[in-house]
């Protein structure tokens, strides 16, 4: 019944079109993976220099903050005292030098050194990033499992099934993460003592601060799933399946699933960077080690390159997921690939 | 549960006299509301039954129980559903999935919707195979293949690798069938099998059903379109709300009907024996006189009109070639040609919706597509437009009367008052055959015949010269179709005005049109009045269409 509009829609790829050489799609897949890439390597850049600006309008001269860090005191320094200091971390040179200096340091993995710990950045970050990104990619995973296992056993089924579905993802995704968090602890962990209370990095005590994460975010993507999981199943091709003789759970897993979840998707490379933002929550009610941790030290202590550090690493988690996620929808709907 | 066993498979007949599928006084309602109403019907090997009426009649809902698949809330009941021997109606889900695509093979329409786009056409075709747990892997893709090759698939292996929808609706349409036939069911139930589809593909389609009818599959098929089932059918059993009301052979039901509703639709269908009489209402009432063409100056022309699109490969595609056309005052010009052929972009180019690459549109004499939009505007009011699907042109939260009073303001004469504007737009309705009691409706709670009525008010509105027409009557039923048809031509007499007539059924321009023009890949190929286009053709492209075209009358 298309048959009008078909015809004066350009969008609608052409047969001879999509039959194009291989070769020829392989040099476009390559010139995408390199726009791709200058832009990731344009938002980190961008990124470092918001942040370099930004420690320029912390109040305070930055020679008199890492002098009162060192000593402990609280007082003004004279000129003296404070040359040596700007003379180490380079603040005598003119603005302009310093920032290109800095942004081509990260072009060398030199993100700075620490006021507070006299150690380079990366080193500082990088004793605690591997938890970090332990408990990010756990909690997304479990997120992902587990709405849906959600979604697959009760978008509808019978009418009280369905509705204990979507009441927990509503419940779940609209918990602060914080509670469950107090909550797992003292069920779990102080009551029926399956987890330890203070966890460390090995897998038991990661179990409750990846359920912490990944419990709102479940319930979160569960819901976005759901909506288009019961619009796929009422489609034709849905009914062509069954009409082959295939059984519902498998019209599920080798059709439905695969048409709803990209809006999860699209929220994923948002959720990867935000869950290692807010790691900082699961990590202080269980006491993990983390970036979170070193996050919260360094503010406290207006340490600026590694708060810069930090905000950084994050940036380049989230340009990373949205490259991973840019990957996924073409892996899954291959129409997207010509846009 | 009774499993089918192979022994009993062995016995699935082939003999023309023993019903391979017996249905008796089956009943299907939904939430108390009874659909199908008690019909009993067989299906014997080689041959085919069709089923017939219009949406509501309870005919794609039939289509549905014979495999079991009614839908969540049916309530079934049968004396009988026996298929080869198999008692149906105390069947397990395990067992229907057993039969299901193995001894009943389904074709649903709309293969794009039909199929799973994300997946490859020939995992789609090999489906079947994998859930009876035939053969491996290697040999399933291979069939998959092989059977794309037997639908006549250009280049199989290359088309099994490709998405649904990088194939062409024909195409389309053969991977599901393809896909249905697979594990060489004996009965395929086809449910508007190809309905979407251009004329040429559907001739090509129906032949194909045809083939595996020959040898000896039994088919069931399922259409709105008696044409159609001229082609295939042997037996036609006509349905309206959920009952039959006319059984019989393929030629007595088509020429010789006994029911008053099949009269009707037969009666509904345009063709070029309708031309000049009333489509609806049963009999064919003679039109009013008409009124005579207005031969002066045209009110609408195009001039060489070419649009070109720069597909994202940098290569150039030109979607209307040259075309130029002249409508006069009063006059019907029909634009015919298959999806892709140009037509709905000349629609869009005459409406200045889209520039023309080279060309110009005249409008009484004025060029209008060149005009700046601001310089424009004025001149839209003189032509209106009427599209396939209203309801996507209507703001869904307005009512009838809004859309309707939205409309006359856009005129010549906008209403001074509110009293006026509602008085008329109220006189607009009651001559598109609505009326007072539309006036408060939202267009959703509508159905088909009155939106399009509601469309056609509002296109009218501001008095226009022109009505642009793209496939006004596609998608409704034909009962409403003839009504539809009937209103424009009736307006058409009382005001003058003309038509652009854009349409894919040569059926329908036929009957509507005074002068036709016939396009193909943006090209006009052949252009004359309606009697010369349609008794002689010149062009081999028209001459094909009309060879394809399905016709009541067997040949």
């Amino acid at each position: 019944m298309t048959t009008a509009a078909e015809a004066a829609d350009p969008a609608v790829p052409i047969p001879a079109l999509s039959r194009a050489p291989s070769a020829r799609s392989g040099v476009r897949a390559v010139r995408w993976g390199l726009v791709k890439l200058a832009l990731a390597i344009l938002v980190l850049v961008a990124a470092a220099s918001v942040t370099f600006f930004a420690q320029l309008l912390v109040p305070g001269d930055r020679a008199t903050t890492i002098l009162n860090q060192q000593t402990g005191r609280a007082q003004l320094w004279s000129a003296a005292d404070l040359a040596p200091v700007n003379h180490q971390f380079g603040f005598d040179r003119p603005l302009a030098v310093q920032y290109v200096d800095y942004v081509s340091g990260l072009f060398r993995g030199d993100l700075g050194t620490s006021y507070t710990q006299h150690k380079p950045v990366t080193e500082v970050i990088g004793a605690q990033i591997v938890p970090s990104l332990v408990l990010t990619v756990a909690a997304l995973v479990t997120a992902w499992v587990l709405s849906l296992v959600v979604i697959l056993v009760t978008v509808k089924r019978r009418r009280f099934v369905t509705a204990i579905g979507s009441t927990w993802e509503a419940l779940t995704a609209s918990l602060p993460p914080y509670w469950i968090g107090v909550v797992l602890l003292v069920v779990f962990a102080v009551e029926l003592r399956v987890f330890p209370v203070i966890g460390g990095t090995g897998v038991a005590g990661t179990v409750l601060p990846v359920l912490t994460l990944a419990l709102p975010l479940a319930g979160f993507l569960g819901q976005v799933t759901r909506d288009e999981f019961e619009k796929v199943l009422d489609q034709p091709f849905i009914t062509t399946a069954r009409t082959r003789g295939m059984s519902d759970t498998g019209v599920r897993l080798k059709h439905a699933l695969r048409h709803s979840v990209l809006p999860a998707v699209t929220l994923s490379g948002w959720a990867l960077g935000s869950l290692l933002s807010g790691a900082v929550i699961a990590e202080n009610v269980f006491g993990r080690p983390g970036i979170g941790q070193v996050l919260v030290v360094a503010v406290n202590t207006r340490d600026v390159p590694t708060v810069s550090g930090i905000v950084l690493v994050v940036a380049g988690v989230y340009v990373i997921a949205n490259l991973l996620v840019d990957l996924a929808y073409v892996l899954i709907d291959s129409r997207l690939r010509a846009s | 549960m009774t499993e089918v066993t192979a022994s009993e498979r062995v016995s699935l007949g082939t003999d023309p006299d023993v019903p391979l599928l017996a249905v008796e006084n089956l009943r299907v309602s939904f939430g108390g509301h009874e659909v199908v109403r008690g019909i009993s019907f067989t299906a014997h090997p080689g041959r085919c039954l069709a089923i017939v009426g219009e949406s509501g009649s309870g005919k794609s809902v039939t289509a549905r129980t014979l495999v079991g698949l009614t839908g969540s809330g049916a309530h079934v009941r049968a004396d009988r559903i026996e298929l080869d021997g198999i008692d149906l109606t105390t069947q397990s889900e395990r067992t229907w999935r057993a039969i299901r695509g193995r001894d009943i093979g389904f074709v649903l329409q709309d293969a794009l919707g039909s199929l799973d786009q994300l997946r490859r056409v020939g995992d789609e075709v090999a489906e079947p195979l994998r859930v009876h747990g035939w053969g491996t892997r290697a040999s399933r893709s291979r069939k998959a293949i092989e059977l794309l090759g037997s639908m006549g698939v250009p280049e199989p292996a290359v088309k099994a690798r490709q998405r649904p929808y990088e194939l062409s609706g024909g195409l389309r349409q053969r991977a599901l069938i393809a896909s249905a036939i697979a594990l060489d069911p004996k009965l395929i139930v086809a449910d508007e099998p190809t309905t979407a589809l251009d004329v040429t593909v559907q001739a090509q389609v129906l032949d194909l059903l045809a083939e595996a009818k020959a040898h000896g599959t039994s088919i069931i098929l399922i259409s709105h379109d008696l044409s159609v089932v001229a082609r295939l059918a042997d037996e036609v059993a006509v349905m309206r709300d959920g009952e039959v009301v006319e059984h019989g052979p393929v030629h007595q039901v088509l020429r010789r009907p006994r029911h008053a509703y099949t009269q009707a639709l037969l009666d509904a269908i345009p063709s070029e024996h309708t031309r000049g009489t009333r489509l609806s209402r049963g009999g064919n009432v003679p039109q009013r006189s008409r009124r005579p063409v207005d031969r002066g100056r045209p009110v609408l022309e195009a001039r060489h009109l070419t649009k070109v699109y720069r597909g994202p490969d940098r290569v150039d595609r030109t979607v209307v070639d040259d075309v130029s056309f002249e409508l006069f005052g009063g006059e019907t010009l029909g634009i015919v040609g298959e999806s892709g052929s140009g037509k709905t972009t000349t629609a869009r180019i005459a409406l200045s919706l889209l520039a023309p690459t080279s060309g110009e549109v005249l409008l009484h004499g004025e060029s209008w597509s060149t005009l700046p939009p601001r310089r424009r505007r004025p001149l839209r009011k003189r032509i209106g437009v009427v599209y396939q699907d209203p309801l996507n042109s209507f703001d869904p939260r307005w009512s009838v009367g809004r859309i309707t009073i939205d409309a006359l303001t856009m005129g010549n004469r906008p209403p001074s008052s509110r009293a006026e504007a509602r008085e008329r737009a109220v006189r607009l309705l009651e001559q598109v055959g609505l009326g007072d009691q539309h006036f408060d409706a939202a267009p959703l709670r509508l159905s088909g015949g009155q939106r399009q009525r509601v469309a056609i008010a509002r296109a009218l509105a501001p008095e226009p010269e022109v009505i642009v027409c793209d496939e006004p009557v596609s998608a409704l039923d034909v009962s409403i179709q003839a009504q539809v048809l009937d209103l424009l031509t009736d307006l058409q007499d009382e005001l003058g005005v003309s038509y652009l007539f854009i349409s894919h059924d040569l059926g329908v321009i036929h009957h509507m049109s005074d002068r036709i023009l016939v396009m193909k890949d943006g090209q006009v190929v052949e252009s004359g009045t309606a009697d010369d286009v349609f008794r002689r053709p010149q062009h081999p492209y028209t001459q094909r269409l009309l060879t394809a075209l399905p016709r009541l009358v067997p040949a």
